[in-house]
């Protein structure tokens, strides 16, 4: 090359100062929590009442509430009813680890799209997005947990009584059992649907452990081989999360609305994970950036990045629309039941119109000019607008077909999602600090260095 | 300063400068086109003349010259009209979304791949006008303007409407965009022909490029203004074939409605298209001598794309065959049984064959960098996105929700004729644009000279 730029190495220091702000979050989170759990208990006097009038709210909606009606009776007869509060806490934590398991696997999912794609520019910023897939393992561990605590609540297809002759026998739902339970009967042990977690997670953590190995020993072994292995085995990842993400998406989100289904769905909750990914990691390397760290990352790396959450932004709307209009312009009763439950019901209405403003409306105003995209500040005001957007886009997947009409948006859900973030955080930050910032024999550190848009 | 890191291939081979980008590129506008050149044009022009034959004689007597009966209302015309429209995604593809990924390989090849995409347009839109069977009253059916005929007015509730706005729309831009292109270097080749002696032709280019000087200050506005026409093209392209797939998800006949159609329409018109600049390029390249400039490393960053696209297809064919049995809708779940193993299973697994299967023939390094083996592949996955059409069109339609009303669909030689048509107008124009027009954008070539090719990094690695 012409002229070389040295790069100074540099290590993330995970201040003790930062780790307590962390731990107050959690605290705040868990007060939150209980406070949130305490006032639900004591309305529950009130949610005696509240089931009888949720059946008789579905039996209002008629002919498209059908599925959920149907749902609401199976419920109420032979199974042992789990208490609301109880009920939302499942569903929270389950939405939540959905959602953060996301910010994981995009982690991954950016950095091998990088190496497939040969990009130069972001060779700076790597660090972060490996350090977010250090979550894997723990969503995935947290996953398999939660669905063993929850799986009756949150799961629907799960009751044994739908796969039996009886007055609960579901014929639409029988007919799926084999994508639940094969080998087995319908009923039984999900084999199929749990083998499918562990793989998913499985491989996932795998090929991320590989291509980290990699990355950390270019670090000390200078050349283009590390990059050569990990460009193949990135291309290997993408093959199998092109399948597994739509799976997963099925999998987690759409089996909780049993009844329901979308050819869409799988790439609907990818974009949203991908939106949200991106944002995360642009917040990340825009704090450490005023932190003083990244000092090989200027205003053009963050131009990249505020184009690929505008372009992202408008994508996840591109699949939102298309998804509700086909929908809505066909009009059939087992399809629309799904935006009905969710338009006409508190609180999932105003966050339904919630997530167009924050996930588009937003975002798209306040990316669209150049200097936007290349400032710090707007960056700083947007990436935590379409997390939080896409949280309540993950709230409005979940919570509705678990909860029905009794869903409740409060100290629960905030002080749950507290206590995620925050311990998301200190994994994340903690991994990061364990390795240098910048990867300096990166083949494309000098590219990324002499990038000017 | 622009740095090129070591591990990326040359973008331009063969120590080229700048001097014989002009050179290898403006010579095929100056000279005499060989024979084979005449030979193809006869072709050419010979298809497009019978093609104009079965066209009139379905204008004259009506659409009952086509194979369409009362169960199968739309086969071959909007078959055709979708491979068409998919066909012309790759160019502004090319030139909008991979200028805003900052490709630089696209350089060499965008702009006979936008000549395509203006062509393959034009060719899609005649079905759909023909198919109005009374053209000349086209406007009034397609446009909402005001007219004497009672309450004829368009529906804007429909897709087939928003169709129309859509392409022509995306047409518009499509062909200011590459003629903004085209504008530098027809004053290249006005600026040669000056120096040549040549005055009809500098006249000529001159008029073309209208009056281009390229200084400073002219070449910022231009610039400013390619910038602001691929940020316009950028969702233009993507709504195009979104729209084309509403034309069929929005109903509610089995196999049209899902909801996955709009981006998996969208993977699949960037397939073809892909498919087609090979197929195009391939012989282009290797008639006009620019293995240089289009290199064995372009067909196979292409033939990387068509893996990409290919595969994105073939996870939407799986979903939708998933949840055609998951959804436990019967109809839904019969369209699909049907296809896979009735009446046109032929078709169906004609389609599986050529536009899942066969693309992932490109993962080994030797055959995607074959050229022989990519003009092969590239037919075949044109091939493979027509059938792709075919089976969601008729074998949809062919099975009725009434059973007395099945039937098959057999094309008469005017759907036949109407297709050849638009191969004829298609290659007629390509022939064309390859004779009068430079085939690789000079402009854009030069400015990578210096950062890409072959010579820059042997300097790099001493």
């Amino acid at each position: 090359m012409a002229h070389q730029v040295t790069v100074a190495e540099e290590q993330y220091v995970f201040r003790p100062e930062t780790k307590r702000k962390l731990f107050i979050l959690l605290a705040v989170g868990v007060v939150l929590l209980v406070l949130g759990l305490f006032m639900a208990m004591r309305s529950s006097g009130h949610d005696e009442h509240g089931g009888g009038h949720a059946v008789k709210a579905a039996e209002q909606l008629v002919a498209s509430a059908d599925a959920s009606a149907a749902s609401e009776g199976h419920e109420a007869g032979g199974h042992a009813e789990t208490a609301t509060w109880l009920k939302r806490l499942y569903t929270t934590l389950w939405m939540n680890n959905v959602f953060f398991a996301g910010l994981g696997i995009i982690g991954l999912f950016f950095i091998t799209i990088q190496y497939a794609a040969q990009a130069g520019w972001s060779a700076g910023v790597k660090r972060v997005p490996l350090a977010m897939a250090s979550w894997i393992p723990i969503a995935g561990i947290l996953m398999l947990v939660l669905w063993f605590l929850t799986h009756h609540d949150i799961f629907h297809w799960t009751h044994s009584s739908l796969y039996a002759e009886g007055a609960d026998f579901d014929p639409i739902i029988n007919k799926k059992a084999p994508f639940f339970f094969w080998p087995l009967a319908g009923g039984t042990f999900p084999i199929f649907f749990i083998a499918r977690m562990v793989i998913f997670f499985g491989v996932w953590y795998w090929f991320l452990l590989q291509i980290r190995k990699n990355m950390l020993a270019e670090d000390i072994h200078a050349g283009t081989s590390y990059w050569h292995k990990n460009q193949v085995l990135s291309t290997v990842f993408l093959i199998f999360f092109g399948v597994s993400s739509s799976v997963a998406a099925w999998d987690w989100v759409m089996s909780i609305d049993t009844h329901w289904f979308s050819t869409m769905f799988g790439w609907y909750v990818f974009a949203s994970w991908w939106v949200t990914g991106l944002a995360t990691i642009t917040l990340i390397v825009a704090s450490l950036k005023s932190a003083g760290y990244l000092k090989i990352v200027n205003s053009n790396h963050l131009h990249d990045l505020g184009k690929f959450i505008f372009a992202f932004s408008i994508f996840w709307t591109y699949i939102w629309f298309s998804q509700f209009m086909l929908i809505y312009y066909a009009n059939i009763p087992e399809e629309t039941v799904y935006f009905i439950e969710r338009i006409k019901n508190s609180p999932y209405s105003w966050i339904f119109y919630t997530n167009l403003i924050l996930n588009f409306v937003l975002p798209f105003l306040l990316l669209m000019t150049r200097d936007a995209k290349r400032q710090l500040s707007t960056l700083k005001l947007v990436t935590p607008i379409i997390i939080v957007g896409h949280w309540f886009d993950f709230y409005n997947m979940v919570t509705p077909g678990v909860m029905q009409h009794e869903g409740g948006l409060g100290f629960m859900e905030i002080g749950v999602a507290l206590i995620f973030m925050a311990v998301f955080l200190l994994v994340v930050l903690t991994s990061l600090s364990k390795v240098p910032l910048i990867g300096k024999n990166h083949p494309m550190l000098e590219e990324s260095l002499h990038h000017h848009i | 300063m622009q740095v090129s890191s070591s591990i990326r291939d040359p973008l331009i081979t063969g120590g080229k400068t700048v001097k014989d980008v002009s050179h290898d590129i403006s010579r095929h506008v100056e000279n005499k086109p060989a024979n084979l050149w005449y030979l193809a044009m006869a072709i050419s022009v010979s298809l497009l003349a019978y093609g104009l034959y079965c066209v009139w004689m379905v204008l004259w007597n009506g659409i009952g010259m086509w194979g369409l009966n009362k169960t199968v209302g739309w086969a071959w015309d909007i078959t055709n009209f979708v491979w068409w429209v998919g066909i012309g995604h790759a160019g502004t593809l090319i030139s909008a979304i991979l200028l805003l990924f900052r490709q630089k390989w696209r350089m060499s090849i965008n702009r006979a791949a936008e000549a395509m995409t203006i062509f393959a347009v034009i060719c899609a839109a005649s079905f759909p006008l023909i198919h109005m069977g009374r053209l000349w009253l086209g406007f009034y059916w397609a446009l909402p303007l005001p007219n004497a005929f009672g309450s004829l007015w368009v529906n804007f509730n429909s897709p087939l409407l928003w169709d129309v706005f859509a392409i022509s729309t995306y047409f518009t831009v499509s062909l200011v965009f590459w003629y903004i292109g085209l504008i530098p270097d027809f004053a290249v080749i006005r600026d040669r022909a000056v120096v040549q002696g040549n005055n009809l032709r500098a006249a000529i280019y001159n008029a073309l490029s209208f009056g281009w000087q390229g200084g400073a200050k002219t070449w910022m506005r231009y610039e400013s203004v390619a910038l602001i026409l691929a940020g316009l093209s950028t969702p233009l392209v993507l709504s195009v074939h979104t729209i084309v797939s509403m034309d069929f998800a929005t109903s509610v006949i089995p196999g049209w409605h899902t909801t996955i159609f709009p981006p998996y329409f969208v993977a699949g018109a960037i397939f073809s298209g892909f498919a087609m600049v090979l197929t195009l390029l391939i012989v282009t390249r290797r008639v006009f001598k620019l293995e240089d400039y289009i290199t064995i490393y372009h067909i196979e960053l292409m033939n990387i794309i068509i893996i990409v696209t290919g595969s994105i297809v073939g996870i939407a064919y799986i979903t939708e065959l998933f949840i055609a049995w998951y959804s436990g809708v019967e109809y839904e779940g019969y369209a699909f049984y049907n296809r896979v193993s009735g009446p046109y299973a032929w078709a169906y697994w004609s389609m599986m064959t050529c536009n899942v299967i066969s693309p992932q023939l490109f993962w080994v390094k030797k055959i995607r960098t074959s050229i022989v083996a990519t003009f092969v592949l590239s037919i075949v996955v044109n091939i493979g996105m027509w059938f792709e059409r075919f089976v969601i069109i008729v074998t949809s339609l062919h099975r009725d929700y009434v059973p007395s009303s099945w039937t098959m669909f057999h094309p008469t030689m005017y759907d036949i004729g109407e297709y050849l048509f638009t191969f004829g107008l298609f290659f007629t124009a390509f022939f064309l644009f390859a004779k009068f027009f430079p085939v690789i954008n000079m402009a854009e070539v030069k400015s990578i000279v210096k950062s890409s090719s072959e010579k820059t990094n042997q300097d790099a690695s001493h």
